[in-house]
C-alpha cells in the first residue's frame, strides 16, 4: 500500500501543485497580507475567474491562458471598483467597520456563487486545450501537462509581481504603506490610491490565476469554499505580505495534501488545508510570523 | 495612617525590560510610586512612555522584571485583574466604547470593576456625582461619538475613576487641547489627587508637567535619564539634550 | 424594567400557546413543514447574535455547530433509539463543549482570523463526519421517526411545537444577557477590547462564555432537524448556507437589541420560503446575498438601527 515511489510521486505532484497552490493565493497576500482587507471572497473571484475563462474558451475556442489575460483588465477594474466600495463604506468609519466588512465579503462571495449557479449550472466545467489530458513520463512518475503548465505559470507570475513590488516606485510605495501609512503620506503619496491600487493588481493576477484553477482540475460554483481554507492557510503561514514565502507555504501544503492523498485518500483532502490552518492560528494567533508585534 | 504604612510604596517596579522583538523599549526600569503622589512622566517621543503604561496596566506582557502594587505581585496578572485591584488608566489616543452613551461607559466600570453588590440606585448615584465632577453631567445620555475632544478626555478620566482607583494613570489626556481646556483638565486632575488618588501623569506640555507633579521622570530610549523635583529634572542636563535632540 | 419582563414573558406564554392551538386546529401539513424552518432561522439567528453580534466575533461556523447538533441526534437514535428530549439536551451539552473548545482555540484571535477559524472547523468537522462510517459517511443516513407523542397528531406538528419552544428559550436567553453585565461587558470589548479590559472587564472569560451559549444554542436547535428531515447527509448538514443565512438574518435585523435578530429571521426566512416556492431557491438565496450586502452598506446597525434612527436620532439610556 505504501511504497517509496508512491511517496515520490506524491511530493512531486505536491510540489508541482504547491506552486499552482501559491499563485492563487498571491492576490490575497497582498490584499490581506499587505493591505489587511478581510477579503474571504478571494477565492470566490478566483472561481469566477475560472468561469470567465471557461465561457470564452467554450464560445470562442480561446486558450484557456490568453482567455486569463484578457480578463486580467476586466478584473482590475473589479478590483478597484471594490476597495473603493470598501474603503468608503467601512475603513473611513474605523472601529466597528471590521465586523461588516467580514460581512460584506462573504456577501459577495456568496453573491457571485450563487450567479454562477444561475448562468451555468451546479454541474463541473473544465477547459479544452492541446496540453490538457496528456502527461509526462519522468521514470516512473507521471506528470501531467497541465500541471506542467500551472508550474510554469505560476512561478513566472510569482516572480513578476515580486518584481513589481521590488523594483517599481508604485510597487515599493505598496509595500510601503502596509509598514507606515503616515510616513507615505508625508512622501507626497496618497496611501488610499496606493492601497486601491494594489487591492486592483491583487485582483487582477486571479484572472490568470482562474485559468490556471480551471486548467489544473474542472470548477464547479462552490469550489470557492475549499480554496478559503487553502489561499488563508498559505498566507497565514507564509506570514503576512511575504511573496516569497507564499511559495514556500503553498509548497508545503501542496505536498501535504498529496501525501495525504495518497495515503488516507481523496475524502480526507479538503480538511488538510483547514486542519492546517486552524493548527496555525491556534499557535499563533496573529499569523506565523505576524508582521506587527 | 502609620509610619511604616507611608513608607511602602504604593506602585513599585524593579528592572522592567520590555521587547519588541529585538527592540528594546525598556531597559530594566525600576521606580517607587509613593501613595497619594503626583509623579509626572516625560520624555522625548518614542522614549517608552506609553510602553511603561501598557506594563503596568497589563496591556503588555514583560519579562525580566516584577511590578508591586500595593506589596503584591501584579506582573502575571490580566489588565482587568489590575484594574480591579486600583489601577486605572486613560488612553492616549480616546478609546470609548463608541456605540454607548457616556452613562453606559461608566456603567461599564462600575458593573466590572466597583466590586459590591451596589444597587442599581447607587449605581447611578456613584456615576452622576462622577459625571458632575468631571463636568460631564449635562452629556450623561449623549452618545460618545458626539463628544468633542475635550469631553472625550473628561469621559475617559471619568470612566477611570468609576473603577474606584487608587492609581489613576493618565496617558497624554492633553494633547490637542486649547490652552484654557489643558487648564481645565489640569484643575481635574489635581482635584482627584486631593482625594488621596496617586496620578501618574504623562504629558508633552511641560508648563502642566511642571504645575502639576511633585516628582518628575525623564525616559529617553526606555532607559531613566533624570528623576527628581520638576525643577531639578528640568535642570538636567541629559534631559534638554535629550529633548533638544543632539 | 420589571413591566417589561412581565410584557416580555406574557408574549412569550401566548406565542407557545397559539403555536399549541395551532398545531390542534391547523389539518394541512404544509404550515408546519415551512414553519419550522423559519422557527429554526430564528433560533439559529438569535444564538448567534450572542457571540456574533454583542461580542462581534463574525461566526462562520454556525453550520459547525448545527450539523454537529444533528448528528448528535443521528448518532444518538442510532446506537439507543434515544427519545426527541434526550437527543435536544445531549446536543446543547456537545454544543457547550465544542462551544468551549473553540473559544479556547480561537478567541485569542482578532477579527478575520477568528472567523476564518470558525469556517476551518466547520470544514474539519465536516470531513471527520464524512470519513465516519457509522452514521452513514458522504452518503448520508436514513432516520426512521418513532411513534408522536399527544397530544400531537404528526410528528411534524410536534416538532414545530419543540423548535417554537427553543425559540422562546434562545431569546429569553439573550435578551438576559443583552439587558444584564454580560451585554454591557460583551458590548463594551466588542467595541474596545482594550479600553474594556482596563476597564475591570473580564473579557476572555465573557468571550468563552458567550461561546459557550451560542453554541450550546445552535446545536440545540440542530438535533431536531434530523427528526424532520428524516435523513442526514454532511453535504446538507454542514452545508455553509445555514452560516450565511444566520448571519445575514442578524445583522439585517441589527444586533443592537435582542429584537433584532428575530424581526431579521422573521423577515428573511418568510421571503426565502415564498422565493423558493415561488421562483427557486437558487433566486432566494441570491436576493439573501443582495440584502446583506446592501444592509451591511447602507444601514450597517440593521433594522433596529433604523428604527433607532426613526425615533430620533438616539437611543434613550435604558439604566
Amino acid at each position: 500500500m505504501f511504497s517509496l515511489d508512491l511517496l515520490l510521486d506524491a511530493v512531486v505532484i505536491g510540489v508541482l501543485l504547491g506552486c499552482f497552490y501559491g499563485a492563487v493565493s498571491l492576490g490575497l497576500s497582498v490584499s490581506f497580507g499587505l493591505l489587511d482587507v478581510p477579503h474571504v471572497a478571494h477565492p470566490a473571484f478566483l472561481v469566477l475567474a475560472s468561469y470567465a475563462v471557461y465561457f470564452l474558451n467554450e464560445n470562442y475556442a480561446v486558450d484557456p491562458l490568453v482567455a486569463g489575460l484578457l480578463i486580467t483588465p476586466i478584473f482590475l477594474l473589479l478590483g478597484l471598483a471594490v476597495y473603493r466600495l470598501y474603503y468608503e463604506t467601512f475603513e473611513k468609519r474605523g472601529s466597528d467597520a471590521s465586523v461588516r466588512g467580514i460581512a460584506f465579503f462573504f456577501g459577495i462571495a456568496f453573491i457571485i456563487e450563487v450567479v454562477i449557479i444561475l448562468q451555468f449550472g451546479v454541474d463541473q466545467r473544465s477547459v479544452t486545450a492541446t496540453y490538457i489530458g496528456k502527461a509526462w513520463r519522468l521514470g516512473d512518475i507521471r506528470i501531467p501537462y497541465r500541471l506542467l503548465v500551472a508550474f510554469a505559470v505560476a512561478t513566472a507570475l510569482t516572480m513578476l509581481l515580486t518584481l513589481y513590488l521590488s523594483r517599481t516606485f508604485m510597487g515599493r510605495a505598496i509595500r510601503a504603506v502596509a509598514q507606515d501609512q503616515e510616513a507615505l503620506r508625508l512622501m507626497g503619496a496618497n496611501p488610499i490610491k496606493v492601497k486601491q491600487w494594489a487591492f486592483g493588481i491583487a485582483t487582477a493576477v486571479l484572472g490568470i490565476a482562474g485559468a490556471l484553477l480551471i486548467i489544473v482540475a474542472p470548477v464547479d460554483p462552490t469550489l470557492d469554499r475549499a480554496y478559503i481554507g487553502r489561499t488563508f492557510c498559505i498566507v497565514v503561514m507564509a506570514g503576512l505580505g511575504s511573496l516569497g514565502g507564499t511559495l514556500v507555504a503553498a509548497i508545503i501544503l501542496g505536498v501535504a495534501e498529496s501525501i495525504v492523498l495518497t495515503l488516507f485518500g481523496a475524502s480526507w483532502a479538503p480538511a488538510i488545508s483547514f486542519a492546517m490552518l486552524l493548527g496555525i492560528l491556534a499557535v499563533r494567533p496573529q499569523g506565523l510570523f505576524g508582521r506587527r508585534s | 495612617m502609620t509610619l511604616s504604612e507611608t513608607q511602602s510604596p504604593l506602585l513599585r517596579i524593579c528592572a522592567l525590560t520590555k521587547r519588541f522583538g529585538g527592540f528594546t523599549a525598556l531597559h530594566s526600569v525600576s521606580v517607587d510610586i509613593r501613595p497619594g503622589e503626583r509623579f509626572g512622566l516625560i520624555g522625548p517621543n518614542g522614549s517608552g512612555k506609553t510602553t511603561l503604561i501598557n506594563c503596568i496596566s497589563g496591556a503588555f506582557r514583560t519579562e525580566p522584571g516584577t511590578i508591586l502594587f500595593r506589596d503584591e505581585d501584579i506582573t502575571r496578572l490580566q489588565p482587568h485583574m489590575r484594574t480591579r485591584r486600583g489601577i486605572a488608566r486613560s488612553f492616549q489616543i480616546p478609546r470609548p466604547f463608541r456605540s454607548m452613551t457616556v452613562a453606559e461607559n461608566l456603567m461599564v466600570a462600575l458593573d466590572f470593576a466597583a466590586g459590591e453588590h451596589v444597587s442599581m440606585t447607587q449605581r447611578r448615584d456613584t456615576m452622576m456625582s462622577i459625571l458632575d465632577q468631571m463636568g460631564l453631567g449635562s452629556k450623561v445620555n449623549a452618545s460618545t461619538t458626539r463628544l468633542s475632544q475635550v469631553e472625550l478626555r473628561k469621559m475617559e478620566l471619568a470612566r477611570a475613576m468609576a473603577t474606584r482607583p487608587k492609581l489613576l494613570i493618565s496617558d497624554e489626556a492633553m494633547a490637542g487641547l486649547s490652552s484654557s481646556e489643558v487648564d481645565e483638565v489640569l484643575d481635574l486632575l489635581l482635584s482627584l489627587a486631593s482625594r488621596d488618588i496617586t496620578i501618574i501623569m504623562i504629558e508633552h506640555i511641560m508648563q502642566a508637567v511642571m504645575r502639576f507633579s511633585e516628582r518628575v521622570m525623564c525616559l529617553d530610549a526606555g532607559r531613566i535619564i533624570a528623576i527628581g523635583t520638576p525643577s531639578e529634572v528640568m535642570a538636567d542636563k541629559r534631559v534638554q539634550e535629550a529633548y533638544l535632540g543632539t | 424594567m420589571k413591566r417589561d419582563g412581565i410584557a416580555f414573558w406574557t408574549g412569550a406564554v401566548v406565542f407557545l400557546a397559539a403555536v399549541l392551538v395551532m398545531t390542534q386546529v391547523v389539518g394541512n401539513q404544509y404550515p408546519f413543514f415551512a414553519g419550522y424552518v423559519i422557527l429554526q432561522s430564528i433560533a439559529l439567528a438569535v444564538a448567534w447574535s450572542i457571540l456574533g453580534g454583542y461580542a462581534g466575533y463574525v461566526n462562520f461556523g454556525t453550520s459547525a455547530f448545527y450539523g454537529v447538533g444533528v448528528y448528535a441526534s443521528v448518532f444518538l437514535v442510532s446506537a439507543f433509539g434515544a427519545p426527541l428530549p434526550v437527543q435536544i439536551l445531549t446536543g446543547a451539552a456537545i454544543g457547550a463543549v465544542m462551544g468551549l473548545a473553540l473559544g479556547l482555540l480561537t478567541l485569542r484571535m482578532q477579527g478575520i482570523f477568528f472567523s476564518i477559524a470558525t469556517i476551518a472547523l466547520t470544514i474539519v468537522i465536516e470531513t471527520t463526519v464524512t470519513n465516519w462510517r457509522y452514521v452513514g459517511g458522504a452518503a448520508g443516513i436514513q432516520i426512521q421517526r418513532p411513534a408522536v407523542t399527544p397530544p400531537f397528531d404528526s410528528y411534524v406538528q410536534m416538532l414545530f411545537f419543540v423548535q417554537a419552544v427553543l425559540v422562546v428559550l434562545a431569546v429569553a436567553i439573550s435578551r438576559y444577557i443583552h439587558n444584564s453585565w454580560i451585554g454591557r461587558g460583551l458590548q463594551a470589548l466588542r467595541d474596545d477590547e482594550l479600553a474594556a479590559e482596563c476597564t475591570g472587564v473580564p473579557t476572555l472569560r465573557l468571550k468563552l462564555l458567550a461561546c459557550v451559549i451560542s453554541g450550546a444554542l445552535m446545536c440545540a436547535v440542530g438535533a431536531p432537524a434530523a427528526m424532520y428531515l428524516q435523513y442526514a447527509d454532511p453535504g446538507s448538514a454542514f452545508n455553509l448556507n445555514y452560516s450565511v443565512t444566520t448571519l445575514a438574518m442578524s445583522l439585517i435585523g441589527g444586533t443592537a437589541h435582542w429584537a433584532g435578530p428575530i424581526i431579521g429571521a422573521i423577515l428573511l426566512g418568510t421571503t426565502q420560503q415564498v422565493l423558493t416556492v415561488t421562483i427557486s431557491s437558487e433566486v432566494n438565496l441570491l436576493v439573501l446575498g443582495l440584502m446583506l450586502v446592501l444592509f451591511v452598506v447602507g444601514a450597517p446597525e440593521g433594522i433596529v438601527g433604523l428604527i433607532y434612527k426613526l425615533r430620533g436620532n438616539q437611543k434613550e439610556g435604558e439604566i
